[in-house]
């Protein structure tokens, strides 16, 4: 199963990607634009069939590794 | 006095430590990160600073699981005194030794020139040589210096005079290179024993190569 985990910075705390990111979408004239998050992605390719199982364990590995959570919040989607 | 400096991969800030503390009379030993224990003779494990990992997924993530970091935090629950210099104080963020965290930079750039420094508090042993409010002149050269810590955090941090540095200007002016909440550049935990700090002192123990204001800094851990 392939497994996708998105780690971005919380809210609330400041995303200077983001803002120069955004900044650069205002210069190329997307005015429709009215907040940008820099964020990253890590793909993961599991040898798990149960969901429950893989759930909990790349929580575990967000907790521990993937993402530090004083400054980042993460979000898990499991893909068949 | 023992020092021991640890060396991960990517690690390159090692041998000017080494030399620092020799300078000052301490006795040295690098330690690479597969050692599975701290010397029992160490009096100051050092973490030092470069790019441990190549800053992969996040400065100091992936050191704090090398072999040796079990140790390193025996060492410092036991009471050791340890001191993360830049990528150090970074790993010791990545593995809970130290409150907060540390963000890229807000203007995006790697930084590298001398910055003024205030000593915020000095009761601990790595400032003791110093007095408050000095102002003190040390190198910086990070791309994820940016201190952030949640409000409840930085309460915690004045309540117990943990905070050790703040960034300034040559007159002791607010002045923040990075972004980081409050100006902090280095901060210590509760118990005092565990300190980490953006700039390099090892970087400033000459005059001739710009400051010896390094000096005091480390100093303080050799009179115990």
């Amino acid at each position: 199963m392939k497994v996708i985990v998105n780690v971005f910075l919380k809210a609330g705390v400041l995303d200077s990607q983001g803002k120069a990111v955004h900044h650069a979408l205002d210069s190329l004239h997307f005015s429709n634009v009215s907040d940008v998050r820099v964020g990253k992605q890590i793909v993961l390719q599991m040898n798990e069939s149960d969901d429950k199982k893989a759930m909990t364990d790349v929580t575990k590995m967000c907790e521990e590794l993937l993402a530090n959570t004083v400054i980042e919040d993460y979000t898990i989607e499991l893909v068949k | 006095m023992k020092v021991t400096i640890l060396q991960f991969p990517g690690t390159n800030c090692e041998y000017d430590t080494q030399n620092a503390f020799k300078s000052l009379g301490a006795e040295t030993e690098i330690l690479w990160h597969k050692s599975e224990s701290v010397p029992s003779d160490t009096d100051l494990l050092v973490v030092a600073g470069g790019f441990s990992y190549g800053d992969y997924l996040r400065s100091g993530a992936i050191a704090k699981f090398s072999p040796v970091m079990k140790a390193v935090i025996k060492y410092a629950k036991d009471g050791g005194k340890v001191l993360g210099i830049c990528n150090g104080f970074q790993v010791l963020t990545e593995a809970g030794l130290l409150p907060g965290a540390l963000k890229r930079n807000e203007s995006l750039h790697f930084i590298s020139k001398h910055h003024h420094l205030k000593v915020v508090n000095n009761d601990n042993i790595f400032l003791k040589k110093l007095n408050k409010n000095d102002v003190i002149n040390v190198p910086i050269a990070h791309h994820d210096g940016n201190y952030y810590i949640d409000e409840n955090g930085l309460k915690e941090l004045y309540a117990n005079n943990q905070i050790l540095l703040k960034y300034c200007d040559e007159n002791g002016e607010d002045k923040n290179p990075n972004g980081s909440v409050d100006l902090i550049a280095g901060v210590c935990n509760k118990e005092r024993t565990v300190f980490g700090l953006m700039p390099h002192p090892e970087r400033a123990m000459e005059t001739l190569l710009g400051s010896a204001d390094g000096v005091k800094m480390l100093q303080g851990f050799l009179e115990a």
